[in-house]
């Protein structure tokens, strides 16, 4: 009898359940539909709230998945759920019979030039956080040039009805902050805004971070969202917002500008929802099968899900997720076919 | 002028770009502590003088931020140094050395 696991999505998410299962005695199998593995963590520099190097938890998760067979440029073409397993056809040609699968496919990032105000894709020094790591990571640029001053845009695609996102991102905040403050190492003479709605420091360590950006790095936070940006004749932006701390509106040019995009349920994810007629809620994530406890479990047995295709999550809590999926599958295995070694 | 009834009232946007830096960082070396205010109100709610006149320690730093100098100067004037903002201050900020400096570096007298 086969002890198969499919996980959908190498990420973060998928590796760090893929390497327990094997671990386990599972035999288990990784789908990315991407050329490596990592996810958006591969393209990130370094995390909050630390500073950690993002290739050194990549490097951990990798060495973690020693065993795991994983399929890299390639899709789930279908799946059909059978009486104890799913029938998995990959894009590649490989039929797959899975005792359970797990969903891991993760999150997009918000698409910021959807958001026409901030001119993203229309003026050259409008970036996004992404823009701004990949940066961090390479140390390349063209739009990056000794910048004076700088503004952060928080909320990007969040908290936000006329984009269709009515939720927080959670994570972009403390992004924000750390971005603000490495830029700040980057150029210490810049003026760096910070324009927010509500600070989300939630985590441990985080509201160290931001006693530090205000002390340390002197980034002036300023509590409003940017209604709209316009290009100068030097390229150099002009940003409107009100401060509602003092109820004024206010203008500031800036060299550059990030706009803190934010998380959204990856759409090649959806892709795969829809052919297990996953059902989502309104923020467009997959619906668990509760929201308080079985939140690894979705409603079809055999099914289960880690990481952010449930919502927006931290690196760590991303782990944690895919730690409990794992032990829930292993759970569900045990229970279900007893006699599976 | 010819008189056409009405006027034109001036702009009330502020504009960042005329933040006196080089005093604010004079102000931050008196005194560091004025960039750890989180804007929670609390030195404002407690203020006693703040009954009486309109006294508020954390729209006077947001003044300096915002390049209003003059403003900010006129939201401390009624302080009487009682230091009960110090006390309730969650960021541990010492209010009276803050306004005092602040005064310092951008009152006239």
């Amino acid at each position: 009898m086969n002890n198969n696991i499919l996980i959908v999505g190498g990420g973060p998410a998928g590796m760090e359940a893929a390497g327990m299962l094997q671990r386990l005695g599972y035999n288990t199998m990784l789908v990315e539909r991407s050329s490596k593995l990592g996810g958006h963590l591969a393209a990130w520099d370094r995390l909050f709230p630390k500073g950690l190097q993002a290739k050194e938890t990549l490097d951990r998760l990798t060495a973690g998945i020693n065993g795991v067979k994983y399929f890299l440029d390639t899709d789930i073409n279908s799946i059909n759920i059978l009486d104890d397993s799913f029938n998995v056809i990959l894009s590649n040609g490989i039929t797959i019979l899975a005792k359970a699968v797990l969903i891991a496919t993760g999150f997009d990032l918000f698409k910021a030039e959807k958001k026409e105000e901030y001119g993203y894709g229309i003026y050259d020094r409008v970036i996004t956080n992404a823009d701004l790591e990949a940066y961090y990571k390479t140390g390349k640029s063209d739009t990056i040039q000794n910048p004076k001053s700088i503004g952060f845009v928080h909320c990007v695609g969040s908290r936000d009805e006329k984009v269709g996102n009515l939720s927080c991102s959670k994570v972009c905040c403390a992004t924000a902050v750390k971005q603000a403050c490495e830029i700040k190492q980057r150029f210490p003479e810049a003026q760096v805004y910070s324009f927010y709605m509500d600070l989300r420091m939630f985590g441990r360590y985080y509201e160290d971070l931001y006693l530090e950006a205000q002390k340390k790095y002197g980034i002036r936070f300023i509590r409003g969202r940017v209604s709209e940006v316009s290009e100068k004749e030097d390229k150099s932006l002009l940003v409107k917002a009100e401060d509602t701390l003092s109820s004024k509106p206010i203008k500031v040019s800036v060299d550059l500008l990030v706009l803190m995009a934010g998380i959204r349920p990856a759409e090649a994810g959806k892709r795969v929802g829809r052919m297990l007629h996953l059902s989502n809620e309104e923020d467009g994530f997959f619906s668990t099968k509760d929201t308080i406890r079985d939140l690894q479990m979705s409603k079809i047995p055999g099914l289960f899900f880690a990481g952010t295709c449930t919502g927006p999550k931290t690196i760590p809590e991303t782990l944690n997720d895919a730690k409990s999926a794992a032990m829930e599958i292993d759970e569900y295995i045990k229970q279900n076919f007893p006699d599976r070694k | 002028m010819t008189d056409f009834g009405y006027s034109i009232n001036t702009s009330s946007r502020m504009n960042l770009d005329d933040f006196d830096k080089e005093s604010f960082d004079k102000l931050a070396e008196m005194e560091p502590d004025v960039r750890k205010c989180m804007a929670c109100g609390s030195c404002t709610a407690s203020c006693t003088a703040g009954k009486f006149h309109e006294t508020s320690l954390r729209s006077a730093i947001l003044a300096l931020q915002n390049g209003q100098e003059g403003k900010a100067i006129d939201f401390l004037k009624g302080c009487m140094l009682c230091g009960k903002c110090t006390m309730v201050c969650p960021r541990g900020i010492n209010t009276r050395h803050l306004i005092l400096s602040i005064l310092k570096v951008y009152g006239t007298k």
